[in-house]
């Protein structure tokens, strides 16, 4: 597989699986409004993932998105490990999608800008999306962490747990050092100055304390990832594992 | 804690220049995330390019039986109606 | 007097708002009514957000998405419309949670199959939109503007469903047998969606004097019937109706017996899925409030320091 190849996966990866996430939701929201604002940024996930997919597709030649999408095992996946963390309660999923969404709004900014067009229209697209969905996690966070003392102990510990799966986000592996010397890649490792100014602001904000340094886990880029995972593209490919010569 | 939310009212303004419109309401508990989910329920087909959104309890109505004192008047002062006059032909730009 | 008045305003066709004078009787219908039609949607998330995550492909599950999406949306219309009569939202939903409140009974049957997917959407917003479409002409003003936005936006919710049932009953000849019988499992509770007999509706009186309703249920359903079977015919699935047959004397379709013990069973408790569609909607309430609270308390503490 190209550089490239594997590249524009990592990103259609991370859009798919936390759009899985997100969708999820869907009938299980604290109100009915944010019902319909995660199903939002749900659709906002998917559309850049099938953006990204059929970048790929053209890469590579002979896959479709739904070969992509649906029909690699769980060691050909390299999303980060933080988007396939689980919804757990309303709060830690905001917290996980506050962390991810600050990294993301980064992400796109700085993908905007590389040398290949295509990516860089994607990487503009999805910043406009990723903005909002900065501002929605941003907002939600504020309000758990500043909210009643039972949200903010819950909250707290939601950050004390997914904390491990920060670090990931910024790692710079052979591939994104290839395309980074070609302008194609982001240098993720610039990113987390950034990150930490954002994060700092609104944990501020919400009156949370940021948790202390600890190992970080690693290992998405070659596709060694949590249990979560398996669960999750089990449910996802079923019909097209169950049904291999149909067309949907 | 009662669990009613403020509810406010939102209106869109769809494209530049035209005036914005009431479209429904939305449950909110501050002014912040009104906005949010009036852009989340009310513009999810491009149809807003600015959203306003004001708590119920703001907006004043006239009655409906003040109907004819409040409304009527205005009925018959044609005069602020343009087609009330006739121009003499050839005018122009007028 | 007043009665009188009103009586007058509905035979001219005007449209009632919230701060008019209408009889106490027509507010409660209207309040039972557009309560009902907004639970259903709520409701009607569940058995489709069954399929989400199983979508087979990236674009089957952004535009399934999309439908619930649209049905969250309408849910918001009707409560909000609802409102304007004098209730709020959170009443509304502790009746619908103490079993007092109805949703549409077609949201008790479960969805087994991904063509379930594709019959919902074909038949039962279908259904939806022939009754929508009718009460575009309803008499309060707040519920004929909120139908008129929600046909605008339903048409597509039919035609995904459509779409489904056409890809795969010409697919594989399992899919084609999903098809069949998904279709085979929601025709008749389709049909039943749109409510008893006129022979047998107690209420249909008022809400016809009113114009609450524009047409009866059996004008409804059989505008439905006559427009649904041809569609059937174009995809090659059949449905399950013996009897069904053109008369061309009346000029619509002659339809089977609907077998109205099974729907009121459902209706009163015995479906398969009524219990769990409102510990679900209970549950996620539940565990949201949390969250809601929270937000008040933030939205408090944020209002005390302004004033001060």
């Amino acid at each position: 597989m190209s550089n490239l190849l594997n590249y524009t996966l990592r990103i259609a990866d991370n859009a798919i699986i936390l759009g899985q996430r997100m969708s999820q939701w869907c009938s299980n929201g604290p109100t009915l409004e944010e019902d319909i604002a995660m199903v939002n940024i749900s659709l906002d996930l998917f559309g850049q993932a099938n953006g990204f997919y059929e970048y790929a597709s053209s890469i590579d030649g002979n896959k479709s998105v739904d070969d992509f999408a649906f029909l690699r095992s769980e060691r050909e996946y390299f999303n980060n490990l933080i988007v396939e963390q689980k919804n757990g309660h309303f709060g830690d999923t905001i917290v996980r999608n506050f962390l991810f969404d600050a990294y993301s709004v980064l992400f796109y900014n700085k993908l905007s800008e590389s040398k290949d067009e295509i990516l860089a229209a994607l990487g503009a697209k999805s910043l406009k999306e990723a903005k909002y969905h900065l501002r929605h996690s941003s907002n939600w966070l504020i309000r758990l962490g500043d909210g009643t003392e039972e949200s903010n102990i819950k909250v707290q510990k939601s950050l004390e747990d997914i904390w491990m799966y920060t670090g990931n986000l910024f790692e710079m592996d052979d591939i994104d050092n290839e395309l980074l010397k070609s302008g194609i890649a982001v240098d993720n490792s610039s990113l987390i100055n950034d990150w930490d100014k954002k994060v700092n602001e609104i944990l501020d904000k919400a009156k949370l304390n940021k948790p202390e340094d600890c190992y970080m886990q690693t290992g998405s880029k070659k596709g060694l990832h949590t249990e979560h995972l398996g669960h999750l593209l089990s449910d996802m490919q079923f019909l097209q594992r169950a049904y291999p010569n149909a067309k949907w | 804690m009662s669990e009613n939310t403020d509810v406010w009212e939102v209106f869109i303004q769809s494209k530049n220049g035209l005036a914005h419109k009431h479209v429904g309401n939305v449950h909110a508990t501050d002014k912040e995330m009104a906005l949010q989910n009036a852009r989340d329920l009310y513009t999810r087909r491009n149809e807003g390019s600015c959203i306003w959104v004001v708590k119920s309890e703001y907006i004043i109505s006239s009655e409906s039986e003040d109907g004819e004192a409040f409304f009527d008047p205005s009925n018959d002062k044609m005069y602020r109606h343009p087609t009330f006059y006739t121009m003499p032909d050839g005018a122009k730009n007028i | 007097m007043n009665e009188q008045y009103f009586q007058k305003r509905i035979d001219r066709e005007e449209k009632i708002e919230p701060k008019d004078w209408m009889p106490d009787d027509y507010r409660k219908h209207l309040i039972r009514q557009i309560s009902q039609h907004a639970h259903s949607e709520v409701i009607g998330m569940q058995p489709e957000g069954n399929w989400i995550s199983r979508a087979p492909s990236l674009r089957s599950k952004m535009i399934l998405l999309a439908k619930v999406q649209d049905e969250a949306g309408h849910g918001l219309y009707l409560y909000s419309a609802c409102e304007t009569l004098g209730v709020s939202r959170e009443y509304l939903v502790q009746q619908l949670q103490a079993g007092k409140a109805k949703y549409s009974s077609i949201f008790n049957y479960p969805t087994l199959s991904w063509a379930d997917m594709g019959a919902v959407g074909w038949l039962v917003d279908g259904a939806a939109i022939v009754n929508q479409v009718s009460l575009q002409r309803t008499s309060y003003g707040p519920y004929s503007r909120g139908m008129v936005k929600i046909c605008k936006e339903e048409s597509f919710h039919q035609r995904q469903g459509y779409e489904i049932m056409a890809t795969m009953a010409s697919g594989t000849p399992e899919q084609k047998q999903m098809a069949q019988d998904a279709l085979n499992r929601f025709w008749w509770p389709s049909i039943m969606m749109f409510g008893p007999q006129d022979s047998d509706s107690p209420r249909t009186g008022n809400a016809m004097k009113w114009k609450i309703k524009r047409q009866s249920n059996d004008e409804l359903r059989q505008k439905f019937i006559d427009q649904t079977v041809g569609q059937a015919e174009v995809i090659g699935l059949t449905i399950p109706d013996p009897d069904l047959k053109w008369n061309e004397e009346r000029g619509h379709y002659d339809f089977g017996e609907m077998d109205w013990d099974e729907f009121w069973s459902v209706v009163n408790g015995n479906g398969p899925c009524n219990i769990q569609r409102l510990e679900h909607h209970k549950k996620a309430h539940s565990e949201g409030k949390w969250v809601r609270e929270a937000a008040k308390a933030y939205s408090k503490k944020q209002k005390s320091i302004e004033t001060n």
